[in-house]
């Protein structure tokens, strides 16, 4: 899970992903966040996430972001 | 004449739809009747602690219905509003509730602490809770009588914008302004009690100046679009739909990635008639593709700074524009004049760059408790000495074109949109400086990646990380550098200033 660590620390160097369970209710990823999440994600990966696929559940922890890629048969 | 804005609510929704749902907030849903009441609930709250007229009174609360019911409550007490960015780091909040000097600041209980942190006393506060539990006593007739003591060019609100200096300005501005641009967008643009508003903005915005009295004016329902949907536009359009929004006023970022992600095609938006934006360029590709997918509706592009209290030139996008054309921002609301200024202080021809000035009703008082400041910014027209009048310097590169058609170009100074926000890098410099270690700092803007690129110098190394967290402290998240790169020494002009064409072009080097 390292790669979608790097991605989510280098858009908030200052936020800790791993301690959280729930990033939108701890605030940390916010809306210009979730743009370049998302773009990043889909360079990183070679994917293009469906914009109905970018809802809140989909992304609010690694589990659930690594659930979406699985989704687009992205894997590390 | 009308010379108070609460005169649109007390001869408009409350005369004409006093039970009809006014705020949509959430689950909570509430009239024109019991806003009306609430709101003067709280100006009798405000009158037990304090006499004062025209003074200001902060509101540190989130985007909510008890927000509009203490702006209105602060309006009938007779004193100006101004409302605050509870996500505020703390050293902006501080220096912000330092310049205003505010009579009273209305909050709620858990939000009570970052006040104290920003050194404001307890008996300044107004609890949200303390007025809702005591049920203060008014009567209409003194409530009225003391707003028939101001006139229209008394404060109604401050709303803070970034200083170049490192210090947020509060621009004040007054009823007969506000009048002025409502009476007229009222008529220009055909808005009436059928809207339903999705407001998106914050209330600490000039945005909210339009919903609110398209809101009260008219009464159009004003429904409070959920913040966390700002990030995932799809739960968004799901919500319009669900209350039947008719009305939007949005900055185009958010519209930009709708369009990005061909959204509209799927999820509908039949009852969407009335597309207004402003804050930032709309690129012409994905306004086009709004265009596409919503031929019923009417869209605007509006343009002015805040200083001109909502904007002073509007644009009807009703003819076919190419994908790279760009937009115009039209031509001047009415009461309002353009000036287009050249470099040489004369009138700039057609096609001619100069700099776009504004004089008229829509004016702001100027920058709260900030003469200086509003002296440079608000000058005498170049134009003549005749008499006294002020323009204001907008900063913005402007000219008209053979279709009389004014267009912008640029920016004169180190102003910047970043997301619809308003930024003076200046102010991100100087929070820069303040880090322990940084001895220089520039930061310069990459439009081409949406880059915020803050170029230092210090003696060891210093982590972005790190560098973010500090710079926290005094600036909000959406101004915070998104690259971060430290330099052995900044190149420099002849004359010794930080070369900043240098370090821009050294990034597309």
């Amino acid at each position: 899970m390292s790669k979608l660590t790097d991605i989510l620390q280098s858009i908030r160097p200052e936020s800790d992903f791993t301690q959280s369970s729930d990033f939108l209710e701890d605030g940390l990823l916010d809306s210009f966040d979730m743009v370049t999440l998302v773009s990043s994600l889909d360079q990183a990966y070679g994917i293009s996430i469906d914009g109905l696929d970018i809802v809140p559940d989909n992304f609010k922890s690694i589990a659930a972001i690594t659930a979406l890629l699985g989704k687009y048969g992205a894997t590390e | 004449m009308q010379s108070n804005v609460l005169e649109y609510f007390e001869t408009g929704a409350l005369v004409s739809s006093p039970d009809k749902t006014a705020l949509v907030d959430g689950q909570s849903r509430h009239t024109f009747a019991e806003l009306a009441l609430r709101a003067k609930n709280i100006a009798a709250a405000i009158l037990v602690r304090s006499e004062a007229m025209n003074r200001p009174i902060a509101v540190f609360l989130p985007k909510c219905a008890y927000t509009v019911m203490a702006n209105l409550g602060i309006l009938y007490s007779a004193n100006c509003y101004a409302n605050l960015d509870i996500k505020s780091p703390p050293e902006r909040l501080k220096a912000i509730l330092n310049n205003l000097q505010a009579e009273l600041v209305i909050t709620s209980a858990n939000l009570a602490p970052a006040l104290y942190e920003a050194g404001v006393p307890a008996e300044r506060l107004l609890l949200v809770e303390e007025v809702d539990g005591t049920m203060p006593q008014w009567d209409e007739a003194s409530l009225a009588a003391r707003r028939a003591q101001l006139i229209d060019t008394d404060p109604l609100c401050i709303i803070h914008t970034s200083g170049s200096t490192g210090m947020p300005k509060g621009v004040a501005l007054h009823h007969k302004s506000t009048i002025d641009f409502m009476d007229w967008a009222f008529e220009r643009l055909g808005l009436g009690g059928e809207e339903t508003i999705g407001s998106l903005s914050p209330f600490y915005f000039d945005i909210y100046t339009l919903e609110l009295w398209l809101s009260l004016a008219k009464g159009a329902t004003l429904v409070i679009l959920p913040e966390q949907y700002a990030a995932f536009p799809a739960k968004l359009l799901e919500y319009l739909v669900q209350e039947a929004v008719s009305f939007i006023f949005w900055v185009p970022t958010i519209m930009v990635n709708i369009a990005n992600q061909g959204l509209l095609e799927k999820i509908p938006q039949p009852a969407l008639r009335k597309v207004l934006f402003a804050g930032e360029v709309f690129p012409t590709k994905p306004l086009n593709y709004w265009r596409r997918q919503l031929p019923q509706a009417l869209f605007v592009n509006l343009y002015g700074p805040i200083e001109i209290t909502v904007d002073c030139t509007y644009f009807i996008v009703d003819r076919e524009m190419a994908d790279d054309e760009k937009l115009p921002i039209g031509f001047p609301c009415r009461n309002t004049d353009v000036l287009i200024i050249h470099e040489d202080n004369r009138p700039a021809r057609v096609n001619e760059h100069g700099e776009l000035c504004i004089r008229g009703s829509s004016l702001a008082l100027g920058y709260w408790n900030s003469p200086e400041r509003t002296a440079q910014a608000f000058v005498q027209n170049p134009l003549h000495s005749q008499y006294p009048e002020l323009v204001y310097r907008t900063g913005d590169l402007v000219y008209r074109n053979e279709r009389g058609e004014i267009m912008f170009v640029g920016r004169k100074d180190y102003q910047i949109k970043h997301q619809g926000y308003r930024i003076e890098l200046g102010e991100i410099e100087h929070a820069a400086l303040q880090v322990r270690g940084v001895r220089h700092a520039c930061v310069v803007y990459d439009a081409s990646s949406k880059d915020i690129v803050l170029y230092f110098e210090s003696e060891e190394d210093i982590a972005a990380a790190d560098l973010r967290r500090q710079l926290g402290q005094h600036l909000p998240k959406y101004m915070l550098p998104t690259v971060t790169e430290r330099v052995g020494q900044m190149p420099r002009n002849p004359n010794g200033k930080i070369d900043r064409l240098a370090l821009s072009a050294g990034r597309h080097a």
